[in-house]
């Protein structure tokens, strides 16, 4: 029965190929908004929700061990989704959603509801709808604590900053606007992750790493004495709240948490918890300007 | 199909990059490996061992940490600079990286070859009176080398998709790279995949083909 089985061969290798195909024009059709009920009705029926958050960010959302992830992204998640159940208690999955697939994730409804150092961008919001943001975060540079050649953003011209992959920080200090913010000539030295560009800034082939504030406020409280940020911010990065496309019932809803969260004072509360120890960080007094729900 | 077009030029880019660590990569890994071959055949001891464990060590070593060390310690730590522009240095580091690795991979391939020669032509090399170097170099590793075309072939497309792994050292300029970096504005694009797919096998299918051909052509009668 060898031609049998050959056949059988062909015909699971032909339906893998179909199967590839379909995915290939899925992804491109599902963006659509389902229509099935938003995000605030299914916290408040269900009792259950998917949060998606950063797992590799020091005071945002990191996660160690097998608990859930931990930071200033995370309890600002835990607030909201209790705030959107009126109060009562939820259960909250949390999920890694790194930069690359908050988007997909969204769209095909892996989570609810992401909260992970999410820029609201102009080109994001034509697939997602965003609620808040929460915080409002700014570009600054770390260096190491010894350097006195680096003291404002514009001394990086002719500087090694590091390129995160997956991020688009560095085109702010070496692209013209709109892309870009500085235009400075600076090179750029490559590495993984921000972790990784930090522990390179302790070797001899980096001069600063530049990032959101918040972000190398958890580096440097995370190293010790050993960097310092220098309090020259030159960029607005709103973190929103990211939802599905057209979800405006439930970013009315995180928009009132929002709101909330800054009067009755757990912001600052939360502020303080996170950020508290790194130096050039100033706490927010009110509740950002939100963007409108769309 | 769209993305694949819009960003193609950019993966292009990348691709040379693979292309260029590919060629640099293959020339210092058939030299490095020839030379650690000669070390694990030489009649010195210290030789010997020194060759060996090289190699055990670093062909059992993950690639990604191979890569990892060249640029987090020899170049961060330990201080070796090739060039004060980061990008050429991150280059050279993966090629060291991966010539370092893949050189294992061909050390390993011509000793197999040094088998298949008979034993009778390196007595017959030292009745004639060859020093070691001589018989290795005129009568050994010629025939080693042409039993071995075919695997070494394998080794050099395998060394070739190895090269994708370059972001392990914090090199950000390689196909796979700029894969991802678009995946973050567009999304996961599936013909951007095949479109990879394709182009390295535009380049590994040839290899295979040329050296299958060239091992039968080669081939040592005997």
């Amino acid at each position: 029965m060898r031609v049998g089985r050959i056949s059988a061969t062909l015909a699971a290798a032909g339906a893998l190929i179909l199967g590839l195909a379909a995915c290939g024009g899925g992804g491109e059709t599902s963006a659509a908004p389902s229509g099935d009920g938003s995000v605030v009705d299914k916290v408040k029926n269900t009792k259950q929700v998917v949060v998606g958050t950063k797992w590799d960010q020091p005071s945002l959302g990191l996660k160690a061990g097998g608990g859930d992830p931990e930071g200033f992204d995370v309890d600002v998640a835990k607030y909201v989704i209790k705030e959107l159940a009126g109060g009562q208690d939820v259960q909250i999955q949390f999920k890694e959603s790194a930069s690359s697939n908050r988007e997909p994730f969204l769209a095909n409804g892996t989570v609810d509801i992401i909260f992970a150092t999410y820029s609201i961008t102009e080109e994001r919001k034509s697939k997602v709808t965003f609620g808040g943001p929460y915080i409002v975060a700014h570009q600054d540079t770390m260096v190491r604590a010894d350097a006195t050649n680096i003291a404002k953003a514009t001394d990086l011209a002719g500087k090694r900053i590091c390129q995160a992959a997956g991020s688009n920080s560095y085109k702010r200090i070496t692209d013209p606007p709109p892309d870009g913010e500085l235009d400075l000539d600076a090179q750029l030295v490559g590495a993984n992750t921000y972790s990784e560009c930090v522990s390179k800034l302790s070797g001899n082939n980096l001069d600063a790493v530049t990032t959101d504030d918040l972000i190398l406020a958890g580096f440097a409280q995370q190293g010790g004495g050993n960097f310092k940020i220098l309090g020259d911010p030159f960029t607005d990065e709103k973190y929103g709240v990211g939802l599905k496309k057209g979800d405006v019932k439930t970013c009315e809803a995180v928009n009132a948490a929002i709101t909330k969260m800054y009067t009755d004072g757990t912001a600052a509360q939360l502020f303080a918890k996170w950020f508290g120890k790194a130096q050039g960080l100033t706490a927010p007094t009110a509740a950002p300007q939100f963007e409108t729900c769309a | 199909m769209n993305e694949l077009i819009e960003y193609g030029p950019a993966l292009w880019e990348g691709f040379v990059q693979n292309l260029k660590l590919s060629a640099v990569c293959a020339i210092m890994a058939l030299v490095l490996g020839t030379v650690l071959v000669s070390m694990r055949v030489s009649p010195t001891p210290v030789l010997r061992a020194a060759g060996a464990a090289y190699v055990n060590i670093v062909r059992n070593t993950p690639l990604t940490l191979v890569l990892a060390f060249s640029a987090l310690g020899l170049s961060d730590q330990v201080g070796l600079v090739f060039s004060d522009d980061p990008a050429i240095n991150g280059f050279w580091l993966v090629a060291l990286g991966l010539s370092l690795y893949t050189a294992t991979f061909v050390c390993e391939a011509l000793r197999a070859g040094i088998n298949t020669v008979p034993f009778g032509q390196a007595e017959a090399a030292r009745a004639i009176g060859l020093t070691f170097f001589q018989s290795l170099t005129l009568i050994i590793l010629p025939q080693a080398f042409r039993a071995v075309v075919a695997p070494l072939g394998s080794v050099m497309i395998a060394m070739i998709k190895n090269t994708t792994v370059a972001v392990a050292a914090g090199y950000l300029a390689d196909v796979a790279f700029v894969m991802k970096d678009t995946f973050d504005t567009t999304g996961v694009s599936i013909p951007i995949f095949l479109g990879i797919v394709v182009a390295f096998m535009a380049v590994t299918l040839p290899i295979g083909f040329l050296t299958g051909w060239l091992s039968r052509r080669l081939a040592v009668a005997r």
